[in-house]
């Protein structure tokens, strides 16, 4: 294919998904190894109610109140599971399933009640996203690279998620000291005067950072995926902890990259000419990865489990 | 309007999606209460997403085969195998690799939903138009409920019920203490797998009503709400299915009030206010009581020190331990004992002299471990054992005045 088909109809959503896809990956890696992975889960689920609250509160489908919006309602379900589990003794995974459900209802309710027939705002573009309408229309080739009034129209949402996975990176780098002792033996780090609590809280409420940038981009779906699936399945290829990162990453953007071209070409291979949800399949071969690793990764067993 | 809701007055269609609701609540309620002692209440999300691939695929070949590609048993039938399927991978992947169980759920949703997702956009560009209603899986929709489908859910609803009751014995058994129940004889393993069919079960009969996201909800919510009342599993079962199914009806009566109110979503928010009044409330688990019985404590503690003090003649700096004293007309304002509150002290003082001698002594090494600083030693110990410490201590000398 030709720069002048590519660069802007593809090079766009295919940035934004890998970006995404990666800055989801990352802070996944520490919530797969501290058992918090359904966090994610939860997370996706209320950013809905967040986004709705946020537009009824400013009456404007404008990204800043939406995204404030989200990244609250993400603070206050990990508040609301945090205080459930220690109010009502309730173990830590029926609280979340609790917390992100009622969240989630109410979103739905809202939604409903509210007068938003005219705004594009609905619980199926939540979940999909709609990463194939990210194209950047004022370019016509390679050259627009380096052509300055070109960039200025290069879609909102890539800035945001490069801007997401930045934030995530130097939050990693900043802190890769205390996210790993704390991650790896909780009661070490706290003889070491660490506050293994607040580590634990920050590491959260990045991801929720991270999820609700990549979810206005591309819905809540690969979130879910990218949170869990590329840490998983690189916890099955290697015991050390940048190696797993490492891969995580290369499983990220694998998926971004071919789910992507599935996506898009694949159903022109097999003679219908209609393309399918881009989103949906990122997290499909994300599946698929974690399947072979599930079946071939070197570690894939637990250490001194029988091999079978 | 409600009142009509709740009493069933509201007209042929309100009433069939109340009746199925509150059936599907009562299976969901006392189905989910052995996911949740079993501490398994998120793989139900796990279940719920999985159905979506399968309910696609049922409804492709069923046109493919030139079928109605809407019939409800027949997108019932993909769901549950697709589901199944899923937690078979959620199985797979925590048993026989590293993973941890709540990654195992992760990937299983995110996969599944995601490959759903993809097979419902090839049914859009496949048959434009006719697969309207497809993504009512996706948050139910009772609007358009027959009577066919009413008596699918009602059936399926009844025969999860009876399967619980027939199985509840071994899936309490495992949920409680699996070592011993596989000591026992019971197959922990296919116990395991039925909690989880019927968890699947419930989740296929509940997907029209509610929808895939909140079905969930339905699973995990009444037990929760039930375990607040009761430390018994069979009693758990019975609230949790009540609190379900009590939940749904309102919830469904609610909601056909008025057009704007989807079933689903107030189903799950009044399960949720059922949730909340219980947290409150509850005797012995509920906030209030947990609070009163601090509050009890703390005056006990107080009460204590307070006549510690005044019995060794020190000043008390303490305002709430002086106002306890006080209301029990036990000191003045200034803090100087009552006569009242002299002999009472005294007996604290000569009560905290015999727990001394009980500590010290091996003889009375049992009674010695419930102390507490608070607990009468008449409770302990018998009236002689009280005598004969009594006699080692010797006569009680007057209070200093």
């Amino acid at each position: 294919m030709s720069g002048t088909e590519f660069v802007p109809l593809s090079l766009t959503p295919l940035l934004i998904g890998i970006f995404s896809a990666v800055a989801c990956a990352l802070p996944g890696n520490f919530l797969v190894l501290r058992r918090q992975a359904l966090i994610g889960d939860a997370i996706s689920h209320v950013v809905l109610p967040g986004i709705v609250v946020a537009f009824l509160v400013t009456g404007v489908v404008a990204a800043a109140p939406m995204l404030l919006g989200a990244a609250a309602a993400a603070v206050l379900s990990v508040a609301m599971i945090e205080a459930i589990r220690r109010l009502g003794g309730i173990e830590p995974g029926a609280a979340m399933g609790l917390t992100f459900t009622t969240l989630f209802a109410a979103g739905v309710l809202l939604l409903e009640q509210s007068d938003t027939s005219g705004v594009h705002l609905d619980v199926e573009h939540a979940l999909y996203g709609n990463l194939e309408s990210l194209i950047w229309l004022d370019a016509i080739g390679w050259q627009s690279l380096v052509d300055p009034s070109a960039l200025a129209e290069l879609p909102v949402e890539l800035f945001r998620v490069s801007m997401a996975l930045i934030g995530v990176c130097a939050f990693l780098w900043v802190f890769w000291r205390p996210l790993v002792l704390s991650t790896f033996d909780e009661g070490f780090a706290r003889t070491l005067g660490l506050r293994t609590g607040s580590v634990g809280l920050a590491l959260v409420i990045v991801a929720a950072v991270a999820a609700v940038a990549a979810f206005d981009a591309v819905g809540s779906i690969i979130v879910i995926a990218m949170f869990i699936c590329p840490p998983a399945a690189a916890r099955l290829m290697t015991n050390r902890l940048n190696i797993q990162l490492g891969w995580s990453v290369v499983f990220a953007v694998l998926s971004a990259v071919l789910g992507y071209v599935f996506a898009g070409f694949g159903p022109l291979w097999f003679g219908f000419d209609n393309a399918v949800s881009a989103a949906g399949m990122i997290a499909t071969v994300s599946g698929v990865i974690l399947g072979l690793a599930a079946l071939f990764g070197p570690c894939r067993k637990r250490l001194g489990a029988p091999a079978i | 309007m409600l009142w009509d809701a709740l009493t069933l007055q509201l007209g042929y269609n309100a009433t069939l999606v109340t009746i199925g609701a509150a059936l599907l609540g009562v299976s969901a309620g006392v189905t989910g209460t052995f996911l949740y002692l079993r501490k398994r209440a998120l793989v139900s999300d796990a279940i719920s997403h999985a159905t979506l691939p399968g309910v696609a695929l049922a409804f492709i070949v069923m046109v493919a085969l030139g079928a109605d590609g809407r019939s409800l048993p027949g997108l019932l039938l993909g769901a549950a195998v697709s589901s199944w399927i899923g937690l078979l991978c959620v199985n797979w992947l925590t048993a026989r690799t590293r993973l941890a169980e709540d990654a195992a759920i992760g990937a299983v949703l995110s996969v599944f939903f995601g490959f759903g997702i993809v097979l419902l956009t090839v049914i859009q560009t496949m048959t434009a138009g006719r697969a309207a209603g497809l993504e009512g899986f996706l948050l139910g929709s009772t609007a358009g409920m027959l009577f066919n489908d009413a008596v699918v859910i009602a059936v399926g609803g009844a025969v999860t019920l009876a399967l619980v009751v027939a199985l509840r014995r071994p899936m309490g058994l495992v949920a409680f203490d699996p070592e011993f129940a596989a000591a026992s004889g019971v197959n922990v393993r296919r116990i395991d797998l039925a909690i989880m069919g019927l968890a699947l079960a419930v989740t296929v009969v509940g997907l029209k009503v509610v929808g895939l996201v909140l079905i969930v909800a339905m699973l995990i919510i009444p037990p929760v709400t039930a375990r607040f009342w009761t430390d018994r599993t069979d009693k758990m079962a019975v609230i949790s299915g009540a609190c379900g199914g009590a939940a749904a009806w309102i919830g469904a009566a609610i909601s056909a009030t008025a057009p704007s109110l989807p079933t689903g979503p107030i189903i799950v928010l009044t399960s949720f206010a059922l949730f909340l009044l219980s947290l409150l409330l509850a005797p012995n688990r509920g906030l209030l009581a947990v609070g009163m019985r601090h509050r009890r404590f703390q005056r006990r503690v107080h009460m204590r020190q307070g006549l510690l003090a005044l019995a060794q003649g020190q000043p008390i700096f303490e305002r709430f331990t002086l106002t306890l004293l006080r209301r029990a007309g036990l000191a003045h304002a200034d803090g100087v004992a009552t006569e009242d509150g002299k002999a009472r002290a005294a007996k604290a003082l000569r009560d905290e002299t015999r727990w001394q001698v009980v500590r010290a002594d091996q003889a009375f090494e049992s009674a010695a471990a419930l102390y507490d600083g608070l607990r009468d030693i008449e409770t302990v110990l018998t009236n002689d054992q009280i005598d004969e410490i009594d006699r080692r201590i010797g006569n009680p000398k007057g209070v200093a005045t």
